[in-house]
Formats: C-alpha cells, sequence, structure tokens
C-alpha cells in the first residue's frame, strides 16, 4: 500500500512543499543556502581553474554542495531503480500529437527516448539538444547568478527581488525556446 | 567591478566543519533526488507541458515549494532559530545585475531544450539516463566558459 502510495508519481502537492523544505534543511543542517548550479563551478574551480578570477577560491570550503549534488544522483538511483513506477509516463495529449509530427512517439521513459540517446548526439538534432542545450543552462545559470533553486526558491523564499526578475527570465526564455525554436529543431 | 555574491565562503566567514559532517548533505541529496524524479520534475515532458501552458503540475510544485521556503526562512529569521550545531542562520542579499536578464533568458532556453535544470541533470543520470552526462559536462563547458568570458559580458 505505502509503496504502492511511493511508486506512482507524486502529486504537486506533496512534491512542492518537500522541495520548499530543502531550504530549511540546509540552513539548519550548516547554514548552507540552496542552490544546485554553484556545483558546476565548483568542479570547474577544483579541475581547470586555469589562474581565471572568478575560479581562484577555495572550493574545498563549498565542498558540501559537490556532496549534495552526489546525493541527488544517488536519490535518483534509489527513485528509479527501487521505486519504480510500472507505467508509462502520462503526457498530455497535443504534446504526444505536437511530438508525433516529430517522430518522436516512444514516451516509456521519464525522457524521451528517441530524442535523448548514445546514437542521437551525432545527429544535428541530438547535439543541438544535448550539447548546446546542455552548454546554455551552464554558461546562463552561472551568468544569472543561480538556477531554479538557487534564485527561484532559495532567493524568493528570501524576498530577493533579483531573483523575481531572474526567475521571470528563465520562464520567458523557456517559453520562447518551447514555442518559438524547439518546433525547428525538433524538425531536424 | 565585482558581482560575484555566489560564493557564500567568501561572503560570510563559514565554519569549518569536520569532513564526515559531510555525509549530513550526501543524505539531504539523496531525499532531494528522489523527490525530484518521483515528482517528474526531472521530465522532459513536464517541462515541455509548462512552457506550453498544457499542465499545472510544474507550477503547483515550484510554486508551492516557493510558499513553504518563504514560511520557512521567516520563521528562522523571526524565531531567531540556529543550526544543529547551535550557529547563527545568515542571509546574503543579492544585488540586481544585468545578467540576472541575459543569463536569465539563456538558461531559459536551455532549460526548454534539454528539459533540466542543474538539479534534474544529476537525477537523471542516477536513474539511468546516461546520455545526461554529456548534457551535465556540457553545462560544466558553459560554466567554465562564462568564467573565462565574464570580464568582455554586460553586468
Amino acid at each position: 500500500m505505502l509503496m504502492n502510495a511511493l511508486s506512482a508519481p507524486w502529486p504537486w502537492y506533496v512534491a512542492g512543499p518537500l522541495i520548499g523544505l530543502t531550504v530549511p534543511l540546509l540552513l539548519l543542517l550548516g547554514n548552507r543556502h540552496f542552490g544546485i548550479s554553484s556545483s558546476l563551478r565548483h568542479i570547474c574551480a577544483a579541475c581547470l581553474p586555469a589562474k581565471i578570477p572568478f575560479f581562484s577560491y577555495n572550493w574545498k570550503k563549498e565542498s558540501w554542495n559537490l556532496f549534495f549534488v552526489a546525493g541527488i544522483l544517488l536519490g535518483g538511483t534509489i527513485a528509479a531503480f527501487h521505486l519504480t513506477d510500472p507505467l508509462p509516463v502520462v503526457i498530455h495529449p497535443q504534446l504526444a500529437a505536437e511530438l508525433q509530427g516529430y517522430g518522436v512517439t516512444d514516451h516509456h521513459a521519464l525522457l524521451p527516448v528517441q530524442l535523448f540517446n548514445w546514437q542521437a548526439l551525432l545527429t544535428i538534432r541530438g547535439f543541438i539538444l544535448m550539447v548546446v542545450g546542455g552548454f546554455l543552462v551552464g554558461f546562463g545559470t552561472r551568468y544569472a547568478g543561480g538556477c531554479t533553486s538557487g534564485h527561484a526558491i532559495m532567493g524568493l523564499s528570501n524576498l530577493q527581488w533579483p531573483s523575481l526578475v531572474a526567475t521571470c527570465c528563465f520562464m520567458a526564455g523557456g517559453f520562447i525556446m518551447a514555442n518559438l525554436i524547439l518546433p525547428f529543431i525538433l524538425h531536424l | 567591478m565585482n558581482t560575484d555574491f555566489e560564493v557564500q565562503s567568501l561572503d560570510t566567514p563559514v565554519k569549518q566543519e569536520p569532513g564526515w559532517y559531510q555525509l549530513k548533505y550526501l543524505v539531504a541529496g539523496v531525499f532531494f533526488g528522489i523527490i525530484l524524479v518521483k515528482s517528474q520534475v526531472v521530465s522532459w515532458y513536464r517541462i515541455q507541458e509548462m512552457f506550453r501552458l498544457q499542465s499545472f503540475h510544474m507550477y503547483g510544485v515550484i510554486g508551492s515549494a516557493v510558499v513553504t521556503g518563504m514560511i520557512s526562512v521567516f520563521l528562522i529569521k523571526r524565531l531567531k532559530i540556529r543550526t544543529i550545531h547551535g550557529e547563527p542562520v545568515t542571509f546574503t542579499n543579492k544585488t540586481f545585475n544585468k545578467g540576472q536578464v541575459f543569463g536569465g533568458l539563456l538558461f531559459g532556453f536551455g532549460w526548454a531544450m534539454t528539459g533540466a535544470c542543474p538539479g534534474p541533470l544529476f537525477a537523471q543520470i542516477g536513474a539511468g539516463f546516461t546520455v545526461t552526462v554529456v548534457t551535465l559536462f556540457s553545462a560544466i563547458v558553459g560554466t567554465w566558459v562564462y568564467g573565462a568570458v565574464r570580464e568582455r559580458l554586460p553586468h
């Protein structure tokens, strides 16, 4: 019974508050500010600082962040392999119809496996989605000074108006890409 | 001009903790990762539905997370709650710069393309989508390139 409830997709009113509680959890565990994209910066500072001032700081003092993201990876494994949802992902019929137009019809996983797989990396479409998209995530979050966690959740929780500006721009960028540009990429 | 307000240990003195204390954050991350996957926040489909206004799910998740976070921060400040080690909890204010607009838009583009923000990238890899390693690596390269060219970007 409990396992069934845990294995089915969790509704927003369960997941949202739990995600929100990560803010006080990290604050009370050790005065740490919730933010995930910083981990990418610490990885740069640790692996290839190249005397760039932006990466010249003692990343070891921020290593909690790397443990946190390692935990996220492990949590993803536990959720996917021990709390497995037996049913395919439910998607909006309009989205399914649109994706069918691009030849994307397999919706058994959380990601469309026809778009995101190792062979697809060698296609223009897959390269743009994964490599260019990933680059924009890393470049954009650092330029903005945070991502969904640092700005939209931690920043807004602390009533920081620059975080509200950033969050609105995340959403605006997403709307522009998903509705105006992505259709052309998916047609490639 | 310094617009770098992100490294907490540079802004506020952070007490050095014994190494094994880091396990706290590993465990916190495990919980967070499970929530991300089980709520399908890591799903490319849920992100597409959000940006096409086809589903309330992501708005509900982010909205209720923000409200919960706001109440928590308010209570921690008002009641001067300390950490489990008795240290005071501190907050840093963010300063506006144009990066939040330009960078925000660029990240929004990437978010809609990959269907993932940085947290879900790690969770997707854990959930068995091995090709996300490439997306994550590309995000690290993007971060590095930003660090290398940031002096020449408008802030």
